[in-house]
């Protein structure tokens, strides 16, 4: 990594150099308002190289799954095939406009139809929609559908959401934007979910329960398909939440549990980029009971061809257009690279993978919940007098490591979450582990050097709580 | 980790002790330790009225953002907007400047119900 810090645009500006020379005005020239002039804006002036090489400089810094392992748990960093990309830049979807006709869009919306198909297939699900665009989007939809569904029945009395304890936090984000209240429930001694707590919230407010299975400890949630009926005795629906369906790809369909309505990350599972905050689609699969309130327009069949149509009881649109479009090329393309057997493989791999490290590290990084994981772990960094996860966490940057999730899931005191993916070698889970106990050591013969990391980096460890309590977000040079 | 001793306490974390006729309600000094450094606090409307156990607002540390919820039923009839400008006062003094809400109690026997400081910190220290 180029270890220099990289000066601010604003501290490289020299009064009146220019980086392109404008053509002549062909038209009268209208001056702006003095009014509207603002002196104090004092933008960047800068010749084309110092941008050019600014600009790379600052991609140098950046950390990507391309240059480095990234077991950030619960985000499926897995490795994106370029093959991905060589579909999504093919001319016929680079250019396909969105407002071009159904009859000109005909290949683009086959496409939507076979992905939405795959999906179908893959979650048991009876319908698909693939407008949402991230997580937690996906979620809202869902938790819309659900109280449409109660709406629809005259049943408005139900605005109670279950979310266990262990859930992400978009779950009673969701709930909320959606108007219902949410209502904690516990985990059991083993990390699955309370199920006396469970039965005692089940009454005739209950709309549903929001489920991550595996859930966020990484643990399969045994009484899955026993909660599902506990749920809908109570006349309430059952929420999966899809964020880690890596561990479940070709192996279980979530549908066949129980699951009313459902979410998947195609950017986590199905392999497109997310590391900068999208473009996501957070695909909604519904079963019988809620597939006429999938947020729409949906691909369907017509006559020959395709077309695309809103379902019967739709919650409306969740997103413009086709959704993000270019996503949906690349995890096609993944799903179809794989197939049915490969899609297996890569659960079966993420989750041995997560066994392996778990199985190496967990003498020297407690487990809380010890039993068998799926495809993440979460373990403890709070074994070393005066040493926290965040401590571990800033050092495993030192050796180039991107740090795993910390902090998450509440319910684990000092939670250091891993998840390696299927896509990675045994080497670098090795090289991974070697560090990690490397650490531990660190951590009990010179803690300092722990909470004084990171120390290869361009600024060493930042003040996160004064850049939270007094930001500063405007540069005032 | 402290324990103040004229306070009764959820498990949950949050405190209430008798202030005149009403009841002030914070976190306790193991709460705040364990969020670590406390930069947000969300309090709610003063009038507003909630049940037990209900949440009334939000604490952000830098590791996460928490619900604090009701230790007993009631009216907010104050909140300490010291804490919305230093959220810092929670880590500093749990117990005292750092209170989050005043309540009119609608069930004041709920108080009884709370664990007295004794059986707080012999529960918070399992943790």
């Amino acid at each position: 990594m180029n270890l220099k810090p990289e000066p601010l645009a604003f501290e490289l500006s020299s009064p009146g150099r220019v980086g392109v020379a404008l053509p002549k005005g062909d038209v009268p020239a209208a001056p702006v308002p003095e009014t509207l002039l603002r002196d104090e804006l004092k933008l960047p002036e800068l010749d084309e190289l110092t941008v050019v090489r600014h600009f790379t400089r600052l991609s140098q810094k950046n950390y990507s799954i391309d240059t480095e392992f990234y077991p950030l748990g619960s985000c499926t960093m897995k490795y994106n095939p370029k093959a991905n990309e060589v579909a999504a830049a093919l001319p016929g979807w680079k250019g396909s406009h969105p407002l071009a006709s159904a009859r000109c869009s005909q290949g683009s919306i086959e496409l939507i139809w076979k992905l939405q198909e795959s999906l179908k297939a893959i979650g048991g699900f009876e319908a698909v929609s693939l407008q949402p665009a991230a997580g937690a989007h996906g979620e809202l939809a869902g938790v819309f559908m659900i109280r449409a569904y109660h709406l629809a029945r005259g049943d408005a009395k139900r605005v109670k959401m279950l979310i266990p304890d262990s859930a992400h936090g978009t779950n009673p984000a969701s709930c909320t934007m959606a108007g219902l209240t949410t209502v904690t429930i516990p985990s059991d001694a083993e990390g699955g979910v309370d199920m006396a707590a469970l039965e005692s919230a089940c009454d005739d407010t209950v709309a549903g329960i929001m489920i991550t299975n595996p859930s966020t400890l990484g643990l399969f949630e045994r009484n899955i398909e026993k909660i599902a009926r506990i749920v809908h005795a109570a006349g309430g629906l059952v929420y999966g939440d899809g964020a880690n369906m890596n561990a479940l790809t070709g192996v279980l369909r979530p549908a066949d549990v129980g699951i009313d309505v459902m979410h998947f990350n195609l950017h986590k599972t199905f392999s497109t980029p997310h590391g900068g905050g999208g473009p996501g689609v957070g695909m909604v699969g519904a079963g019988k009971a809620l597939a006429a309130y999938l947020p729409g327009p949906i691909a369907v069949r017509e006559g020959d061809g395709y077309a695309m149509a809103a379902p019967s009881k739709t919650i409306g649109r969740m997103k413009a257009f086709y959704g993000n479009f270019g996503v949906l090329v690349r995890a096609y393309t993944y799903i179809r690279m794989l197939g049915g057997d490969g899609l297996r493989r890569v659960a079966e791999s993420a989750v041995l993978n997560a066994n392996y490290l778990k199985a190496r590290l967990e003498k020297a990084y407690p487990v809380k919940y010890p039993r068998r994981c799926m495809h993440e772990f979460v373990a403890m960094g709070n074994f070393a007098e005066g040493v926290h996860t965040l401590d571990i966490a800033k050092r495993m940057i030192d050796y180039g490591f991107h740090p795993p999730t910390i902090y998450f899931p509440l319910i684990v005191p000092e939670a250091l979450m891993i998840e390696p993916t299927e896509t990675e070698s045994k080497e670098t889970l090795d090289g991974f582990v070697e560090v990690m106990l490397k650490i531990a050591e660190e951590a009990k013969s010179s803690p300092e050097l722990l909470r004084e990391a990171p120390h290869a980096t361009p600024v060493g460890r930042l003040d996160e709580v004064a850049a939270a309590r007094c930001p500063v977000l405007c540069y005032r040079g | 980790m402290s324990v103040d001793k004229n306070s009764r306490y959820r498990s949950s974390h949050e405190w209430a002790r008798k202030d005149g006729a009403r009841y002030l309600v914070g976190i306790s000094d193991h709460a705040q330790e364990a969020l670590g450094d406390i930069v947000f606090v969300e309090l709610p409307e003063v009038g507003k009225r909630l049940n037990q156990g209900e949440a009334f607002g939000v604490i952000e540390s830098v590791k996460a953002a928490s619900d604090v919820y009701m230790p007993m039923s009631g009216t907010i009839v104050a909140v300490n907007d010291a804490v919305s400008g230093d959220p810092a006062l929670v880590n500093r003094e749990p117990y005292a400047g750092g209170w989050l809400v005043a309540i009119e109690a609608s069930a004041p026997a709920e108080w009884d119900g709370l664990l007295d400081a004794a059986a707080y910190e012999a529960e918070a220290g399992k943790e």
